[in-house]
């Protein structure tokens, strides 16, 4: 199903993943090309979280190949992995921040381990990032805890382009977020993703972001991908759960 | 490194070009910063000053924001400092960067005097919230079984067996264990002091007395705070953190009914079974030191055990039980509840808990005494 592209930043062939007697992932192959931002949906419980933590190495796969930035991640020896790890930035469903550290920590975190610079520069990166995910700087001392459910997604995005990625993974960054700070969130990533020539990997619902981030869409369904392409492709597809998905109530709504 | 950053000076006149050469990105920015850090210094001294970009070959957010600092630093009152040929693949993101305004981060607090009394009058305070924030609990849990007593209905039987379980049935093996060899080691000292002055079989009174009425109890509150304890304040915190207990609380259950009855109810349950197990593991251990090391047979030892104690020494060991009990049930639930957003709030709490719940259990052992002392057991 997977078009073949050249120079694809992740590759994915034939890959199995099951939990039990559960086959979440079925042969699946995948191509995520340099400098796109694929949307990645599926109906709930198809496995596109499954998908994007087997990608980085959280869930162990049956079987099949996984190869970011053309290094087989289960080939890579340590170092191999840190250097791929360094280059790449996850944002968590939840936020997954350090909840015992405040904001300025957790955004400084990854680049104090990768990065002997100075706590000038630490502070002002990080105070860079607030702005660039459209938080105030005055947040940096608050806790995890202190922030509402908006503010968390955005300190973890800000945490994941903190030593500037080439690919990031975002799970669902628009859930929870209002309509203008989700319509924000995609007009970031676009800007991101033509600033800093970033490949975007989004698992998401909000047909918004679909519509105006997203340059291309593949959609899960069987453990396979059902389907790749434009978003046009998408909309012009039989496939009945497309069709629902792409001409529903609430697609027709964003649509106009 | 090949293709690593550089930036080179040339001044004319009054005139300064700074030319930023090769890759301005992360991996780079230690010597970035070196660079940028050597150009500032001639800050303030020139008057036309250009900041040459063309040649960057990358540029990320560390390496925007490091132009976007030497620009700022240049520019100085009349004198503007420009940016040269930034490509339109760049602009956006050094816009990005130029909305940033830093404010001068707050330092850390300073030592002082008054911030060290400060301190340790806010926890001689807060000792007074603890022993309130108890005895509330304490409230809450007698209105909330006085419910449940008008209305067995709301009664949580299946939750409380299972709480049983984890806290009695599955202690018992440690707890055994444990007694059983304080046991051993009470009944050897014993015999090895007592021999010199021929008295060897007063050691079974020693292990009698002591086993029953003080450590068998303590042991086993001491054992079931560090195991229990701690899981109650673990699970309660964690359910709080995710917002479990609000939940229950918008259904209009009453969480001290639902979470933490049950387990108040199955601890006060299982401590004095598992003391009860503890003394008699205690007293064979101690029976076996004796016949084997001091040469005291079973025969014997049962008959001087017999003569020595009587059933108030058993009572009273038992009787402290259910309030040590709920001594540590309601410390741990008040700890529990107390868990504030983060992990580390959830392991200070943990902790604690159960060193709470021992204090106040060799605090209540001290009452105890005084108390049998006063009405002559």
């Amino acid at each position: 199903m997977a078009q073949e592209v050249s120079d694809p930043i992740i590759r994915v062939r034939d890959v199995t993943v099951q939990f039990g007697k559960t086959r979440v992932l079925d042969g699946l192959d995948l191509d995520v090309k340099r400098g796109e931002i694929l949307g990645f949906v599926g109906p709930s419980g198809a496995g596109k979280s499954v998908l994007t933590r087997t990608i980085i190495g959280l869930v162990p796969k049956l079987s099949g190949n996984i190869e970011v930035f053309g290094v087989d991640l289960d080939a890579a020896d340590r170092a191999g992995r840190r250097a791929v790890e360094r280059r790449w930035g996850v944002l968590f469903q939840q936020g997954a921040l350090f909840s015992s550290l405040t904001v300025r920590q957790n955004i400084q975190f990854p680049v104090r381990e990768y990065l002997k610079v100075s706590q000038r520069l630490l502070d002002e990166i990080m105070v860079a990032k607030l702005v660039m995910v459209g938080l105030r700087p005055d947040v940096a001392d608050r806790f995890p805890s202190e922030l509402s459910g908006g503010m968390i997604k955005r300190v973890a995005l800000a945490r994941a382009l903190a030593l500037d990625p080439e690919l990031v993974f975002l799970d669902e960054p628009t859930s929870g977020l209002d309509p203008i700070g989700a319509g924000d969130f995609d007009e970031l990533v676009r800007t991101l993703q033509r600033t800093l020539g970033l490949t975007v990997f989004m698992v998401t619902h909000d047909l918004d972001s679909l519509y105006t981030a997203c340059d291309r869409i593949a959609v899960l369904g069987n453990g396979k991908i059902t389907a790749a392409g434009s978003m046009a492709d998408m909309q012009a597809s039989e496939h009945p759960w497309l069709r629902q998905y792409f001409h529903g109530k609430r697609a027709r709504a964003v649509m106009g | 490194m090949k293709g690593g950053p550089d930036l080179q000076r040339s001044s004319e006149g009054n005139a300064l070009s700074l030319r930023a050469t090769g890759a301005w990105t992360a991996p780079f920015a230690p010597a970035l910063e070196r660079l940028v850090a050597e150009a500032e210094k001639l800050a303030g001294k020139k008057i036309d000053v250009s900041i040459d970009v063309s040649q960057v070959s990358k540029l990320d957010t560390f390496g925007a924001w490091l132009i976007e600092r030497l620009r700022r630093s240049f520019t100085t009152g009349t004198v503007e400092a420009r940016i040269d040929g930034l490509s339109a693949n760049y602009a956006s993101l050094v816009d990005e960067v130029r909305r940033v305004s830093l404010a001068p981060g707050d330092d850390a607090a300073n030592v002082t005097i008054t911030g060290m009394l400060g301190q340790i009058g806010r926890s001689v305070a807060g000792i007074v919230g603890t022993v309130a924030a108890l005895v509330d609990m304490l409230g809450a849990v007698i209105v909330a079984s006085g419910r449940v007593f008008i209305h067995p209905r709301s009664f949580r039987l299946t939750s409380t067996i299972h709480h049983l379980e984890q806290v009695c049935w599955r202690a018992v093996p440690i707890v055994v264990l444990i007694t059983f060899l304080i046991g051993c080691i009470i009944a050897q000292q014993g015999i090895f002091h007592f021999r010199r002055f021929g008295a060897d079989i007063f050691v079974v009174d020693m292990l009698g007395v002591l086993v029953l009425r003080e450590i068998g109890v303590l042991l086993v509150a001491i054992m079931i705070a560090g195991r229990s304890g701690s899981a109650y304040t673990a699970e309660l915190g964690s359910m709080k953190m995710r917002e479990e207990i609000d939940a229950l609380r918008t259904m209009g259950f009453d969480p001290i009914e639902v979470l933490i009855l049950p387990r108040m109810l199955a601890l006060v349950i299982a401590l004095p079974i598992l003391a009860f197990l503890g003394d008699i593991a205690a007293l064979y251990g101690g029976g076996l030191v004796a016949w084997f090391y001091g040469g005291v047979d079973p025969e014997a030892f049962l008959l001087r055990l017999r003569d020595a104690i009587s059933i108030d020494h058993f009572t009273v060991g038992l009787l402290k039980a259910p309030v040590m009990a709920a001594v540590i049930g309601i410390v741990a639930c008040v700890e529990g509840l107390a868990v504030q957003g983060s992990a580390e709030s959830l392991g200070r709490h943990t902790t604690s808990s159960v060193v709470k719940g021992i204090f106040f259990v060799i605090v209540m052992d001290g009452v105890f005494a005084i108390f049998f002392a006063a009405v002559g057991m």
